[in-house]
C-alpha cells in the first residue's frame, strides 16, 4: 500500500472493490444501478470528497463485493471513466476499465412515446451500435439514440 | 425445430428473400393446398385493418386451416387492462400461429420474445409490416422476372411511409438503383440515407415529380401524401396535387416499367393510368394472399 498519503479521506479496504473517480453528481445513480442496497456486507460512500483531477468526486468501497463484468458495465453509460480498484488483503491485486457493454437492459429509456417498452411492464433493451460516439438502437422499435439524447430509467 | 417468427424485414436474409419468392410463385398457380390441416391460425387485430386482415384469413383458409381472433381491441381483455404479454401467452394456449397487429411499435417483436408459438407482424404501429414488402418484393420480381439490378423510383410520402422503409430494406440485397421524389416535408429520414450510403446503394433525391426519371425506372412506387402529416396545411396545398401520376406522363416509359401502390390510393394515381398495362397495383394487391401462404408456411417449417 502506498504510503505517501498522510491521511485518507475514506478507510481503507481489505476484501472487495473501490470505485474512484466516480463523477460527484452520478454517485448515487451508480449506487442504484450496481444495487448497493441490496448488499449487506459493509460499504463506505464518499461523496463530494475533494480531488485534484475533477474538483470533486465520489467514492464508494464495497467490502467482499467482486462484481461481474456485465454488473460493473452498467455504469458505462454515466460513469467511464471511473477507477475501478480490485482489492484483496489492503493490496490492489486488480485494475480494471469499465466498458460500454453490446446490449443494455432496463437501464435506458426508449424515447419514442409509441414504443412498446414506455406500455408494457418489461426491460428495455438497447443494442450499443456505435461504442466510440455511443448511438443506441431500441432492439422493439429500432429507434436510434444518440448519446446526447440518452435518458436513464 | 427451431421456432421461427417474422417480425422485421431486417431479419430476412437474400436466401430467405429468394425463398419465399419461389413459395409464392408457388402458391399463385397452386393456392388450395391442404398444407395447415388440423392447424389453428390466431390473427389478433389490437388495432383494426380490414385488408390485411382479410388477405391473412384468405390465405389461413386456402391452406386448410382454422381461423380463431379478434379484430376489434374493444371486444378483448386489453380493454379491461390485460397487458400485451398475458393475452400473447392465453392465445399460445390455443392456436399454432400467431398473427398479429398492434398499434404500438416493436409489439410483435415483444410477443416474439413472451412465447414459443410462431408470432407473424401483421404491422406494428408505425415500425414494420413486413408481408406487404413481402409481396412488394414479389410483384417486382414477377413483373420484372428478376431483382437484381433494378432502377426503383419512389414517390410521394417517403418520410412515415413505412412500406417505403422496408422496401428500401429488402432491395438491398439485390443491387438495387433508387430515385426518391418527395416534396421537402415528406424527404426520406436521414437515418435511412446514412444507411443506403454504408450499404453502398446509389440513390438520387429530388423534389420534381419529372417523366426524366420515370422513362430511367423499371419500377414506379407509388405512396398516398396524407394530409394529417403536414404542420402547414398550405404546405400540403400546395403539394398534394404535384404527385399526381398521368397516363401522359408513361409515354416514353420503359417497356417493362410497372406501377405499384400498396393502396388505398387517394388521387395520386389518376383514373386514367388504371387502364394501362403497366398499372400493376391492383395484381399486387391478390399477390398478397399468396404471399402470406408462403410467409406462414415458412414460419411453420411446411415445406
Amino acid at each position: 500500500m502506498s504510503n505517501s498519503k498522510t491521511a485518507l479521506q475514506v478507510a481503507a479496504l481489505r476484501n472487495g472493490t473501490a470505485i474512484d473517480h466516480i463523477p460527484s453528481e452520478q454517485l448515487f445513480k451508480v449506487v442504484s444501478l450496481l444495487e448497493i442496497e441490496k448488499l449487506t456486507t459493509c460499504v463506505t460512500i464518499g461523496y463530494n470528497l475533494s480531488s485534484e483531477k475533477m474538483g470533486k468526486k465520489g467514492i464508494l468501497k464495497i467490502a467482499d463485493k467482486f462484481f461481474e463484468e456485465d454488473e460493473i458495465n452498467r455504469i458505462s453509460l454515466i460513469a467511464p471513466t471511473v477507477n475501478l480498484n480490485i482489492i484483496k488483503d489492503y493490496e490492489i491485486i486488480e485494475k480494471k476499465q469499465i466498458q460500454l457493454p453490446d446490449v443494455l437492459k432496463g437501464i435506458v429509456k426508449c424515447n419514442n412515446p409509441r414504443c412498446i417498452t414506455n406500455h408494457e411492464p418489461m426491460k428495455t433493451v438497447f443494442k450499443v451500435i456505435d461504442k466510440q460516439n455511443v448511438t443506441l438502437k431500441c432492439q422493439y422499435c429500432d429507434l436510434k439514440i444518440k448519446k446526447e439524447d440518452i435518458v436513464l430509467l | 425445430m427451431k421456432k421461427k417468427s417474422f417480425v422485421s424485414i431486417a431479419d430476412l436474409s437474400k436466401e430467405t428473400i429468394i425463398r419465399l419468392m419461389k413459395k409464392t410463385e408457388f402458391f399463385e398457380e397452386n393456392p388450395n393446398q391442404k398444407l395447415l390441416d388440423g392447424k389453428i391460425c390466431a390473427t389478433l387485430f389490437f388495432e383494426p385493418s380490414t385488408r390485411t386482415r382479410l388477405s391473412f384469413e384468405t390465405a389461413v383458409n386456402r391452406l386448410g386451416g382454422k381461423v380463431i381472433g379478434f379484430s376489434d381491441v374493444a371486444t378483448t381483455s386489453s380493454s379491461k387492462g390485460e397487458t400485451l404479454k398475458d393475452t400473447i401467452k392465453m392465445v399460445s394456449n390455443y392456436a399454432d400461429l400467431i398473427i398479429m397487429r398492434h398499434y404500438l411499435d416493436g409489439a410483435a417483436c415483444y410477443a416474439s420474445e413472451v412465447t414459443d408459438v410462431p408470432i407473424i407482424n401483421a404491422g406494428d404501429g408505425a415500425n414494420q409490416h413486413p408481408s406487404q414488402t413481402v409481396l412488394d418484393i414479389y410483384s417486382i420480381y414477377k413483373t420484372q422476372g428478376r431483382l437484381e439490378n433494378l432502377t426503383i423510383t419512389m414517390v410521394g410520402d417517403l418520410k412515415y411511409g413505412r412500406t417505403v422503409h422496408s422496401l428500401i430494406e429488402g432491395m438491398s440485397h439485390f443491387n438495387p438503383r433508387f430515385y426518391f421524389i418527395a416534396p421537402e416535408e415528406l424527404k426520406l429520414p436521414d437515418i435511412y440515407k446514412q444507411w443506403l450510403e454504408e450499404h453502398k446503394i446509389p440513390f438520387e433525391e429530388c423534389i420534381e415529380f419529372s417523366e426524366e426519371i420515370i422513362n430511367q425506372s423499371d419500377i414506379l412506387y407509388m405512396t398516398r401524401v396524407q394530409r394529417e402529416r403536414f404542420t402547414d396545411l398550405i404546405e400540403y396545398e400546395k403539394v398534394k396535387n404535384v404527385y399526381i401520376l398521368k397516363n401522359s406522363m408513361l409515354e416514353k416509359s420503359k417497356p417493362n416499367l410497372r406501377i405499384l401502390h400498396p393502396l388505398p390510393r387517394v388521387n395520386e394515381i389518376d383514373n386514367d393510368v388504371d387502364d394501362n398495362p403497366k398499372a400493376y397495383y391492383f395484381d399486387q394487391a391478390r399477390n398478397g394472399v399468396y404471399a402470406r401462404q408462403a410467409i406462414i408456411c415458412d414460419v411453420l417449417g411446411i415445406n
